[in-house]
């Protein structure tokens, strides 16, 4: 039997495996909103909640009744354990006398209850032996509800019972509810968290509702009362017999059915302008001026901020995700003078940023030292050829400069997912051709003001052309750059996918970057210098603000990273070198846009974006407080 | 006489000689019709109508004005009946399908548009689009032109497809597979009328049908694609649409009734069409598809039967027009009124298919809260479809034996059938004739009532009837009425029917008929009192029957039958003699004896037996005259039959002669 036992488990386990796998795929499928890190799935029986009488085998998977007393127990019950993963279990039991009665009942719960985020949950029993009388029952019920007994027999218990096809409601006395079931019969038990009913299905045929009015976190229950009753559980380990996917369907279409006939109780013409205060809004706080003056043109609205404050905001966000930090700082304390003197941990921030940037060799306090080919200039990873080509350059420039703007404006265009999509191939093929002429730009100019003039007059340029967005990537973008200005739009949702998208494309980078060594503060020895004093002002900073606020454990920790780079002679590849990253400019950027928006007295998030994250949050409340419509109500399905 | 005034104004215009004023005038007209029935009525009255199918005609017009004519017919359709026939009166069909030869799409469109608009209507002859044989071809050919064209001319062929042969003049001309791409249309409503036509062509229709489950759509089988459309997020309308297609071929034999698209989908999914949440149009829809399918599978009335509580759901159906809508609103109460009828008969229907084979659905039936009284009242209500319905039921129901005891009893159901009887149209007639039969059963506490009431007069009228099924069923129920009934009865039956009427019966074209009428006299004809009664009264003509049947040209059941009416004879005491002193028919028992077939010579050695058994009077000498004839010999040869009731039967007989 162990020769047996052992011989089958190898297969057992890689089954095992299998099934596991097709379990997390179906129930992810199946209940999309459900967080099981805050409420688990049920996807076993639980081998502590349940009553003596009732054995568990096959992954707690298989639920038998063996009855009371082990003495009475004729067959050995044999367990094996292998990598304590797969519990092979063989009981066998045959007492006479058992089921005579109420107290002969036992019943078994899940491991988990049915997390109110499911909207519509579903599973399956398979009625393996009806044994010596099939007082099968099978439901749900609540943690703590008496396991001595039958599911449906008492409060917040509920079953359908196999012996006389009745439904038992909190009752020891059932209803007339469907037909009996046996041997070889699948029953299904679907709870609709949704308007808090339950029904049953038998061989894939619904019997209709049993249950209404049901409390929240019931737990999938079967109980047995005669030797011989086994059955055996699907969670989803394997395809169901109903259709519940074709029922879900049903009420995924109701909810958005609902939702999208929704009344709007308005004076004519309300909720037009609403909605396009929320686009122009959007726009306006990203800096998307031309864009907003045409969008405000053509919905003859007005925009609230003046034309020149929404461009200066523009310039020093474009400043930071260059990674030109200094300039950025300067520039904010030249337009909105005070705005960084009342928020020290703003400034210690960009501060910190600026650090970074001067090991990146983007800030021009070090950029001004090198005058080196602007080769050396580039920091970013996945740029193989470094030559400057001006001229050829130029009309590629447009084009990749032209994904920017549908990449960007991903959220209110609704073209987001295709620009995930483009982010590796945009970084590593065109990153070359379009950084060459922005670096080439800066080695030109050998001061920190003159740099800045330029920068102005592109400005000004900006003013007369149609499309900014292609003058942003013409002026600043390197590949990789153009990529940041497209996460920060989106970054501020989905950030998770953003960050998986660029880790593709920083690994990239590094594999190619062993013909091209990047050097720290572009391998300029002044610069180095330079950064090494910058360094020690910083700590100054912070000494003084540890003085003046009490100490700061975020400040001593972004201060801690930051000079942990030096400690490598390679730190772009390093435990801290995802500081290097021109990703992670966007937070900073995005801080600082709020805090300039703040500072005038308007909102510091635009009203779209609350909406949206009130909407997702609004969902998330909705699975706490157990409304189950939550789970066909998806943000994602109206973000097209 | 304003409207009229300014309605002149409009039809003068069509006269103006300049062709441009006349188009502005055109349009102005569309313009003032659009919902205005006043408006359409007034024009049709002024002829505006002959001369607007004047200028559609005439290629002079020019392709706006004619575009622009057809539109304000079509306008003028959309209004009342009245308006519809005025349309057709002037031939406007004709006219119109000879604008389809037109190169021009828009104006294509605008007269399949207005030909759509007349043809939905009921007042519209559908023989019209089948007068011209090149209509449907061409038809078939603009399917290709535009999603309108598809739209409408689909449209068209659903509601002009009433009967097998407009179904084989459809499906000649290719309509499956000009139409079967069309169900995975972009736009809705193509794919909606698309389905609709595949419902109504596939209705009833085998060789539509065994067609249909071989189409590939975009490499997909067609009764997947009619899958997809039940799925539950799609509309209703479209669901039940397509699980009408389903049950249609399934029903015409082009898929098996276990196929999984049948009862894991089909059955469902019109399950979920009488639930309370649908239109009750869609409910009577769903609950008369859905009878239709499961009438013939008893698996399937057992699935159905337990399905989201079916019969309970059904139950809601009788509970139109509700307290609750007189009260709040008139509008409610008026559509619940209209659709009442409906709502019942459909039930009814269902109810019949559900209990038509298994005693335990038709339990459950008769619990369902006010069943009998439902089906009671029923019967006597003053729609004919109403009535038919609640009778089917009631007859699918009385195949219960534990119901006829009890339920039937109790609501004295026997009432009101018996007055449908009295005055109903045949078919209702046919099902509550056959009802009768099953109440008329021995067993049954109503036989009694129903007896008093005058059930034989009104039965053996219904043996003269013209129609087989309900001189069958009158017989039947005689027939059921006699077995094991007092001596009385069985007189009051005979008188009634007449001997004349019996023997016609006899001879009757129709073999059940025949079959029923040989029960009949083979029940009279039982316990030794009655048969010596009826045969010294009707002993001749019976005999002659007898021969005369056993003479013919009928199958074995028949012939058993008879040979079992001389089986009782011989049983009488007085009326033995009658087969005693016939030679011929003696014969005729001893050419059965030897027959091939063993339930002949059961028979026939079963009267044999009957001649020769012991303790009678006489029967020493029947045995004398029998043994001369050579029967001895033949009862001998039976007893080594391989057969061993016959092999019994003959041993019983001999040990007559041994005693």
């Amino acid at each position: 039997m162990a020769e047996l036992g052992a011989g089958s488990l190898h297969g057992g386990e890689l089954a095992f495996n299998y099934q596991e796998r097709e379990l997390n795929e179906r129930l992810k499928r199946l209940y999309p909103a459900v967080n099981e890190e805050e409420t688990p799935l049920p996807r076993s029986w639980s081998p502590k909640d349940k009553y003596s009488y009732i054995g568990l085998s096959q992954n707690n998977l298989r639920v038998h009744y063996k009855g009371h007393g082990a003495g009475l127990c004729r067959l050995a019950s044999k367990v094996i354990r292998v990598a304590s993963k797969v519990i092979m279990c063989f009981v066998f039991s045959d007492h006479a006398g058992h089921g005579k009665n109420h107290k002969d009942a036992a019943s078994v719960r899940a491991t988990h209850p049915i997390p109110a985020a499911c909207g519509i949950y579903y599973f399956e029993v398979k009625i393996v032996s009806k044994g010596r009388d099939g007082y099968m029952g099978i439901g749900l019920s609540a943690q703590g509800v008496n396991m001595n007994r039958l599911p449906g027999w008492d409060k917040h218990s509920y079953g359908y019972h196999g012996d006389d096809g009745h439904s038992f409601c909190s009752s020891g006395t059932g209803q007339p509810y469907g037909p009996t079931f046996t041997t070889g019969d699948v029953i299904g038990c679907c709870v609709n968290l949704i308007n808090n009913t339950c029904f049953y299905t038998k061989n894939g045929h619904s019997l209709g509702i049993a249950f209404t009015d049901l409390p929240p976190n019931l737990y999938p229950t079967v109980g047995l009362q005669t030797p011989g009753e086994i059955v055996d559980a699907n969670f989803g380990q394997q395809p169901f017999v109903f259709d519940i996917e074709d029922y879900m369907s049903e009420w995924r279409a109701k909810i958005q059915g609902i939702i999208e006939r929704f009344p709007i109780a308005e004076r004519l013409g309300e909720w037009q302008s609403v909605l396009q205060n929320m686009v122009s809004s959007y726009l306006v706080h990203h800096g998307y001026c031309a864009t907003a003056t045409s969008f405000a043109r053509a919905t003859e609205t007005t925009i609230q901020e003046e034309q020149t404050s929404i461009k200066n905001r523009q310039r020093i966000q474009k400043l930071v995700l260059a990674g030109r930090v200094g300039e950025a700082i300067e520039a904010t304390q030249q337009l909105y003078p005070g705005l960084l003197e009342h928020n020290p941990n703003l400034l210690f921030m960009l501060k910190c940023r600026q650090f970074v940037e001067m090991v990146n060799g983007t800030d021009s306090e070090v950029r001004c030292f090198t005058t080196r080919s602007p080769k050396s200039q580039d920091s970013y990873p996945g740029s193989p050829s470094m030559s400057p080509r001006h001229g050829a350059s130029n009309p590629h420039l447009h084009g990749t400069g032209a994904d920017s703007p549908t990449c960007s404006n991903g959220v209110s265009s609704g073209k987001n997912k295709q620009s995930h999509n483009k982010f590796p191939g945009l970084s590593s093929s065109s990153s070359s051709s379009s950084s060459s002429p922005s670096s080439a730009n800066y080695s030109e100019s050998n001061s920190t003001d003159s740099t800045k003039s330029q920068q102005h007059s592109s400005t000004s340029n900006q003013e007369t052309s149609d499309s900014e967005m292609e003058i942003e990537a013409e002026h600043y973008s390197n590949g990789v750059l153009e990529n940041s200005s497209t996460r920060i739009m989106n970054g501020t949702y989905k950030h998770e996918e953003i960050l998986q998208a660029d880790d593709s494309s920083l690994g990239n980078g590094l594999a190619e970057e062993g013909c091209t060594p990047r050097l720290l503060c572009g391998g300029n020895q002044a610069a180095t210098e330079r950064m090494i004093q910058f360094g020690r002002e910083l700590q100054g900073l912070n000494e003084q603000l540890c003085r003046e606020y009490g100490k700061n454990a975020t400040h001593k920790q972004m201060l801690q990273d930051a000079f942990s780079l030096l400690a490598y002679s390679d730190p772009w590849n390093c435990p801290v070198g995802q500081q290097l990253d021109p990703m992670q400019r966007e937070s900073v950027c995005a801080t600082l846009n709020s805090a300039i928006l703040e500072s005038q007295n308007l909102p510091k998030q635009p009203p779209l974006m609350l909406a949206l994250g009130q909407a997702t949050e609004c969902l998330q409340l909705m699975a706490r407080v157990r409304s189950g419509s939550c789970s066909f109500a998806r943000v994602d399905s109206f973000l097209h | 006489m304003e409207v009229t005034a300014s309605s002149r104004h409009y039809v003068d215009r069509l006269f103006d000689p300049d062709p441009q004023k006349v188009l502005l005038g055109v349009i102005d007209m569309k313009n003032a019709v659009i919902g205005n029935n006043k408006q359409k009525a007034n024009l049709i009255v002024l002829g505006a109508v002959p001369r607007l199918l004047y200028l559609l005609q005439q290629d002079s017009s020019g392709a706006e004005l004619r575009t622009e004519c057809a539109v304000v017919l079509g306008s003028l359709a959309m209004g009342t009946e009245n308006n519809v026939k005025s349309l057709v009166d002037c031939h406007i069909i004709p006219a119109l399908l000879q604008g389809l030869l037109s190169q021009d799409l828009k104006f294509i469109e605008a007269c399949l548009r207005c030909l759509r608009t007349v043809f939905i209507s009921t007042v519209t002859p559908v023989q019209l689009l089948y007068t011209d044989a090149a209509v449907i071809p061409h038809l078939m050919s603009l399917l290709s032109r535009s999603r309108r064209t598809q739209e409408y001319i689909c449209q068209i062929f659903s509601h002009c497809c009433k009967t097998p042969d407009h179904q084989m003049i459809l499906y000649n001309h290719g309509a499956i597979q000009n139409i079967a791409h069309l169900l995975i249309s972009f736009s809705y409503k193509v794919q909606m009328q698309a389905l609709k036509c595949f419902s109504v062509l596939a209705y009833e229709n085998p060789q539509v049908s065994m067609t249909l489950v071989n189409v590939l759509v975009d490499g997909e089988l067609l009764s997947q694609v009619f899958v997809r459309m039940m799925q539950r997020d799609k509309p209703i309308e479209m669901q039940l649409t397509a699980a009408k297609c389903l049950t249609y071929m399934c029903r015409a034999g082009a898929i098996r009734t276990d196929d999984n698209c049948i009862v894991l989908k089909t059955l469902p999914c019109l399950v979920r069409m009488c639930s309370k949440e649908r239109l009750l149009e869609e409910r009577v829809d769903g609950a008369e598809t859905l009878a239709y399918l499961i009438e013939p599978d008893v698996e399937l009335q057992r699935i159905a039967s337990i399905t989201d509580h079916l019969i309970a759901m059904l139950a809601d159906y009788f509970k139109y027009p509700s307290s609750v809508s007189a009260i709040t609103d008139i509008k409610r109460l008026d559509h619940d009124l209209k659709h009442a009828h409906e709502l019942r008969q459909a039930a009814f229907k269902l109810y019949a298919s559900l209990g038509a084979n298994d005693e335990d659905i038709r339990k459950k039936i008769i619990e369902t809260e006010n069943m009998m009284d439902r089906i009671v009242s029923g019967l006597s209500e003053s729609s004919i479809k109403v009535r038919l319905a609640a009778v089917r039921c009631l007859h699918s129901l009385s195949r219960s034996v534990q119901q006829l005891r009890t339920s039937f009893q109790d609501h004295a159901v026997w009432k009101p059938l018996m007055k449908l009887l009295q005055n109903a149209p045949e078919e209702v007639l046919v099902m509550a004739s056959s009802t009768l039969c099953n109440l008329l059963l021995e067993f049954s506490p109503s036989k009694e009532p129903i007896l008093e009431s005058g059930a034989i007069d009104l039965l053996c009228s219904l043996t003269q009837s013209e129609s087989p099924a309900l001189r069958v069923n009158g017989i039947w129920a005689l027939m059921n009425m006699a077995f094991q009934a007092e001596q009385k009865i069985k007189m009051d039956i005979l008188r009634a029917l007449s001997t004349e009427q019996l023997f016609r019966l006899l001879s009757d074209p129709d073999v059940n008929v025949l079959m029923k009428t040989l029960g009949l006299l083979r029940n009279l004809l039982s316990t030794r009192p009655h048969i010596d009664q009826i045969m010294s009264s009707h002993g001749k003509q019976i005999m002659q029957a007898v021969t005369l049947i056993l003479e013919g040209e009928h199958n074995i059941e028949v012939k058993e039958q008879t040979l079992c009416i001389l089986a009782n004879i011989a049983d009488g005491t007085t009326a033995k003699d009658l087969i005693m002193i016939n030679d011929d028919i003696l014969q005729k028992i001893k050419y059965y004896m030897g027959h091939s077939n063993v339930k002949l010579q059961l028979a026939a050695t079963f009267c044999i037996s009957n001649l020769i058994w012991n303790e009678e009077e006489g029967s020493q000498e029947r045995q004398d005259r029998l043994r001369e004839m050579g029967f001895v010999d033949i009862l001998h040869k039976l007893t080594q039959s391989a057969d061993p009731s016959l092999c019994d039967r003959a041993k019983t007989a001999m040990q007559q002669y041994l005693a």
